[in-house]
């Protein structure tokens, strides 16, 4: 489970997060919406202890992440995938040795008839033919560079998987290819996932539950139903566009 | 702004970045305990600093070498033994030209690499992948860098000793009826083994400034391309005039006597 209570974080004298109270459940796939620039990433980072807060705690599978000792932070991590928004792929190395490195166990990771089988899982699993393991980032299009960033992340086996904005950037037929991916991924692992995102069609597509991220609080939180039954201002603005979408609708 | 503001502001800066390089050292040494992951990172940036630096660092101190050796021919009017000249070519070398000279280079050369290459995985968040895979991004990044440069520097500067003084060597006796035995002769007249010692010292701290800065400065890269040209110029502008402060504070340290 993640826990976020009282989360205040500012850059300077721009506050970004003011007292966010948030909360995934084991299991569960939570999108966080919001527009561009409203913190979503910034908090997306404070539950994996890269950032860390101002005020208040982040607690994970009962763990307060600011607390932690530097080898139990890197515990914890182990358990945690991390898709980054342009893939953050390592260019000096191919796509082989980036995913290896999301093999967090270390005995795992030396072993390399293990690393190669489970590489082979992974790439298998995010769509990707067996031959790219060979390339380079360099030689990859955006939504495979996506896809074998979602690799990388569970190549560890991973408890929780934490996207940041997986389909930003990608035309509507790949960004549709990532959002199955991440549906199937949260299916048949059966991770704890949250996606940042501002593409609401996919957030309705793929979570259990959303909450949306406005002017550094989480103004609504609930299921797509609650969501879209909503009165709330900033809500009904923020899904509007979505709704005149045909595509949407359907 | 007011004078007083500006200042207060430069000091605090400065303080912050002498607090956070402090970590950021500290980090570094306790990443030495995971020689598995720097040693092969290390042996590949020491490989390419070595043999990526090595054509410049020669043809720059021969150059130096020789040029030293034509000023002193044309400063010599006769009065002074010939001889001298060799005392004043390998001691030029040795103890200056040599190693401040290709830590200018590599300033310039490793330092602005390093800075761009880590600016770089800063701002397209390979640093943060790191990290958020429970890896230690002083053992994959910073260390090999740091002790690459503390093996190939002073290793490239005795080269550049080399060099110079064979440079120096050839070119004064086109300048000067200076026989081999002279320059021979007065090269060990003055000779002392703790030059050397002192030039490779020398050459060591000034790794250690090259490196440890640009990693730092590259680690510390903020807004995008132009973070990363802002982080570069300063990892060098920063470096070498680090270079001819150590330059000084050593000679005045090491050469007392």
């Amino acid at each position: 489970m993640i826990e976020l209570y009282g989360l205040h974080k500012a850059f300077g004298k721009q506050v970004v997060l003011d007292r966010v109270d948030f909360e995934v459940r084991e299991g569960e796939t939570v999108a966080l919406l919001g527009p561009s620039g409203t913190g979503k990433s910034v908090l997306l980072k404070h539950i994996i202890g890269l950032i860390h807060p101002d005020r208040g705690t982040v607690i994970v599978d009962g763990k307060d992440v600011n607390t932690l000792k530097r080898k139990e932070l890197s515990e914890l991590r182990s358990q945690i995938g991390y898709v980054f928004q342009n893939g953050a792929l390592f260019d000096s190395m191919n796509v082989f040795e980036n995913v290896r490195l999301g093999i967090t166990d270390e005995s795992k990771f030396r072993d390399l008839e293990y690393s190669r089988q489970r590489i082979a899982e992974c790439i298998r699993l995010v769509n990707l033919p067996p031959d790219t393991i060979e390339k380079y980032p360099a030689q990859l299009s955006g939504g495979m560079r996506k896809r074998v960033g979602i690799a990388r992340a569970i190549a560890g086996k991973p408890k929780y998987l934490l996207y940041d904005e997986p389909t930003s950037g990608l035309d509507p037929v790949n960004a549709d290819i990532i959002d199955g991916l991440v549906q199937r991924l949260d299916d048949e692992l059966g991770v704890t996932s949250v996606m940042v995102t501002h593409d609401v069609r996919g957030a309705f597509r793929v979570a259990d539950r959303l909450a949306l991220l406005s002017e550094g609080s989480i103004v609504m939180q609930g299921t797509p139903q609650e969501f879209l039954d909503s009165k709330h201002p900033k809500v009904r603005e923020f899904l509007e566009r979505d709704f005149d979408n045909p595509s949407f609708a359907a | 702004m007011n004078l007083f503001a500006r200042i207060g502001r430069w000091f605090l800066e400065g303080a912050s970045h002498v607090g956070r390089l402090t970590y950021f050292v500290l980090e570094a040494i306790r990443g030495l305990g995971e020689v598995r992951i720097w040693w092969p990172r290390m042996m590949v940036e020491a490989w390419n600093i070595g043999a990526g630096s090595l054509f410049i660092v020669l043809l720059i101190s021969a150059f130096a070498g020789a040029v030293t050796a034509l000023q002193t021919g044309y400063q010599f009017t006769g009065s002074i033994p010939y001889y001298v000249v060799g005392t004043l070519v390998v001691s030029s070398i040795i103890l200056e030209l040599g190693p401040v000279l290709t830590a200018l280079i590599l300033a310039g050369r490793i330092g602005a690499r390093y800075a761009a290459e880590l600016g770089t995985m800063r701002v397209t968040e390979q640093i943060d992948a790191l990290e958020s895979l429970g890896r230690s991004p002083a053992s994959h990044l910073v260390i090999p860098r740091v002790l690459a440069g503390l093996l190939m520097i002073p290793a490239l500067t005795v080269l550049a000793n080399l060099s110079g003084v064979l440079s120096g060597w050839i070119s004064v006796k086109a300048v000067l009826p200076v026989t081999d035995a002279d320059f021979i002769y007065g090269a060990q007249y003055y000779w002392r083994p703790w030059d050397a010692w002192y030039s490779v010292i020398k050459a060591f701290f000034f790794a250690g400034s090259i490196t440890i800065i640009s990693c730092y400065m590259g680690f510390n890269t903020q807004q995008g391309a132009e973070g990363v040209g802002r982080s570069t110029t300063t990892a060098v502008v920063t470096s070498s005039v680090l270079i001819l402060v150590l330059d000084t504070v050593l000679t005045r340290l090491l050469l007392n006597q």
